[in-house]
């Protein structure tokens, strides 16, 4: 028995995308040269550019194929500050952002000796929008999630895109766990913000959509200045160099319109299950309690805290018994850390340790979630039993 | 048995765990996760707490076909092991942090937690035997002398004996643990062996204590208390040690002076004649026994004060909650915080930390 409760680390291929992926790797020839394979190659990545722009809202030209999401980050961040250092000032990062943002951000403050701004969660774990908004003017930068791909609350990223646009200020969203799960439009959320300003780059990643691991994208407005990470033969807008993966797009850009065309349907159908798992855990387990927003929150994601058990044993009874969840949090080394995104909601260390992330997908069906709640109570009981002192006190 | 394979990503615990699956035990193994400051990659024969070595024993259990997790103690290890190690310098005593580890980690706290998720034993790499008897489990001296390691294991009581498991103890060498390694296609058959504290990668002890314990001029005085010359720190000394004092003149009897006792409260050392580190006795309230109780208050054993210190003869008496020891020979450089594990033979009778020793060699006054 395997039970797969861990779409949102990674979701299965679906079978549509390895079709197109096998299929364009027929193709022989560099998209790049001007002969008539080349010229086929490029036939199929514009196909695929122009399909994956429709799914995410923005225009061809502003899609910039990545080998996955954290470069696409790391792209939209490194490469508006290098445009933007002179003169200006602090970058605004909100509190529970993921580490591909973080991380490049801390990275910027250090090397030239900006400021972050950052910005609370609400106790449901959304950013709280008027202290985004407070924290704009005289920024040079600010990023955010569209939603949190650990407890899964959307955030109010029209109100987000709208204040960095007043402000204008140029605004990244990482819709990596969003897109495709929730409507996501980039030319609806840039809106009519000046040139410059406003929303102007937004990241997704492929293999959160049943798209393969290591294609991603950033889209970039036409208006936004930003310099490359890799320099070289001056692909994509000159903005990522690079021979282009033309089968890893034309995967991504089948699965990304499936995502798209099944997400209010599939949206449905996880949300059922999803509240069907919330209710069963909440009713069979003592102290267990859901985090994030209730209503607002990513549709395959249940994110629960279990008070006195640690997320470590968790995960690995969980396993024992043959279903994979996560603690949602980053790891080193195979080692869960305290989740940063629960703290910011306002909760203890300890707390942020005893939480499991369960997120469906495409393959989930009712019977998983039966064989969740099935073996859950037995693994948190005997989790707490392990987190607790000995019965003879000794330490 | 259900059993949890402690893999310090090292060839003794690799094999060990191997060996438990031959046994047909349900293995799973499990990295400690110790330091959360660990490095990257490993250097030398150091540590056992980087990225590397995690991998090393992944790759491992993946050759063996079992599952694979890191558990983070490094909180517990921290509170336990390190910071135990820095009181203990500062109180003047000499502690040995991979006993404390044993007692407070591998066969406390992954133990406990490995028998609350559900299985039966610990597996580790560690050269020791265990030998069931109708008196209970008996914890004995390994067969190789030379790698035998049951001085560390020696503050295992009778409860934790009975869920650990050491697989290696029979084995002849540890070229025969090698050589398994490489025929069971083990990555890790001919990585080095660590040797130094694990949580001081550098190696460097001194350095690492000076910057948590502080470093403070202080006096090195004789046996009757004349000041004799300075140090800067008396952390960085340790009983027994010759070199290093820096004494600009030399003993009025001209032989070399060593260090006899270190006094954190006045931050003096004291140094002496070399006969003055012979110990008459030693003594401790910090007991724990392997297995059974001593049933006489009285007994014949042998003592060893050092992982690698041969045993010497002496009598054990039990004295209000104290052991005290009488060796038949006098024993050398022993400090306080040293743990004196003893024997009846090759089984480990107890163990305990020794709190106070009195020369054989009386002050002269």
């Amino acid at each position: 028995m395997s039970i797969y409760l861990d779409h949102a680390a990674s979701t299965p291929l679906r079978p549509e995308a390895r079709e197109a992926w096998l299929e364009a790797t027929e193709v022989v020839g560099n998209a790049s040269s001007i002969h008539a394979n080349g010229q086929s190659a490029r036939r199929v990545l514009e196909d695929a550019r122009e399909r994956l722009a429709a799914a995410v809202g923005c225009d061809p030209i502003e899609i910039v194929i990545t080998s996955g999401g954290t470069e696409a980050v790391n792209l939209a961040l490194k490469g508006l500050w290098q445009t933007r250092r002179s003169g200006t000032s602090d970058i605004v990062l909100p509190d529970g952002e993921h580490h591909a943002s973080i991380d490049p951000v801390e990275w910027i403050a250090r090397r030239d000796g900006v400021g972050i701004r950052s910005v609370p969660l609400t106790t449901s774990g959304a950013i709280d929008a008027a202290a985004f908004a407070a924290a704009l003017p005289g920024a040079a930068l600010a990023t955010a999630l569209v939603a949190n791909n650990e407890v899964g609350t959307v955030n109010p990223v029209a109100d987000l895109a709208q204040a960095a646009a007043a402000e204008r200020v140029p605004l990244h969203l990482d819709a990596i766990a969003a897109f495709g799960h929730v409507p996501v439009s980039f030319a609806q959320l840039r809106g009519d913000a000046r040139p410059g300003a406003g929303l102007l780059a937004m990241s997704v990643s492929a293999h959160k959509v049943g798209g393969p691991i290591g294609v991603g994208a950033l889209v970039v407005a036409r208006s936004a200045r930003l310099d490359p990470l890799l320099h070289g033969g001056g692909q994509q807008r000159g903005l990522r160099s690079g021979t282009q993966d033309v089968a890893g797009a034309a995967a991504f850009a089948v699965a990304a319109e499936l995502a798209v065309a099944e997400l209010a349907e599939e949206s449905e159908r996880l949300s059922v299950m999803r509240d069907r798992l919330i209710a069963g855990v909440l009713a069979t387990v003592a102290g267990a309690e859901l985090l994030g927003d209730p209503i607002d929150r990513l549709p395959g994601n249940a994110h629960i805290l279990f008070p006195d058990a640690s997320g470590e044993s968790l995960l690995f009874l969980l396993d024992m018994a043959g279903v994979s969840v996560s603690t949602g949090s980053a790891c080193q080394a195979g080692v869960p850390e305290p989740s940063h995104v629960v703290t910011a909601m306002g909760r203890t260390e300890r707390e942020a340790r005893e939480v499991l992330r369960f997120t469906l997908g495409r393959s989930t069906t009712d019977a998983d979630i039966d064989a969740a709640l099935r073996v859950l109570p037995d693994a948190v009981e005997r989790a707490r039993a392990a987190s607790g002192p000995r019965p003879d006190g000794r330490s | 048995m259900r059993v949890l394979a402690a893999m310090s990503g090292g060839v003794d615990s690799a094999v060990a765990a191997a060996r438990a699956v031959d046994a047909g035990h349900e293995v799973v193994g499990v990295h400690l996760a110790l330091s959360r400051a660990g490095g990257t990659l490993r250097t030398g024969s150091r540590g056992c707490c980087t990225i590397e070595d995690a991998m090393d024993a992944r790759r491992a259990a993946d050759r063996l076909g079992i599952p694979f997790y890191v558990w983070d103690f490094s909180e517990r290890f921290r509170d336990e092991v390190i910071d135990d190690f820095i009181a203990e310098y500062r109180a003047g005593r000499t502690p040995n942090p991979c006993m404390r580890c044993n007692e407070k980690i591998k066969f406390a706290a992954l133990l406990e937690r490995a028998i609350e998720l559900g299985f039966d034993a610990v597996c580790t790499g560690h050269y020791a035997t265990l030998v069931e008897t109708p008196g209970g489990r008996e914890l004995h001296r390994a067969s190789d002398a030379a790698k035998d390691q049951s001085y560390v294991l020696g503050v295992l009581d009778a409860d934790q004996l009975a869920h650990c498991l050491f697989p290696l103890g029979s084995t002849p060498s540890k070229a025969v643990v090698r050589a398994e390694a490489e025929a069971r296609g083990l990555t890790v058959a001919h990585k080095p062996d660590s040797h130094d504290i694990c949580f001081i990668p550098d190696g460097d002890t001194k350095g690492w204590l000076a910057e948590r314990v502080g470093v403070a001029e202080g006096p090195i005085v004789d046996r009757s208390g004349t000041q004799v010359g300075t140090h800067d720190g008396a952390h960085a000394y340790t009983v027994g040690q010759r070199r290093g004092l820096a004494l600009g003149r030399p003993a009025p009897d001209g032989k070399p002076r060593f260090v006899l006792e270190i006094r954190p409260v006045t931050n003096t050392v004291v140094v002496g004649p070399k006969e003055a580190l012979a110990t008459a006795e030693i003594a401790g309230s910090r007991v724990s026994w392997a297995g059974r109780s001593p049933s006489v208050a009285s007994f014949a054993c042998d003592v060893q004060i050092r992982a690698h210190a041969d045993p010497v003869p002496a009598r054990a008496e039990l004295v209000d909650g104290e052991v005290v020891v009488t060796p038949d020979l006098p024993l050398d450089g022993v400090a306080t915080g040293q743990t004196a594990v003893l024997y009846e033979g090759t089984r480990v009778i107890g163990q305990f930390t020794i709190d106070r020793t009195r020369s054989a060699v009386p002050v002269e006054v």
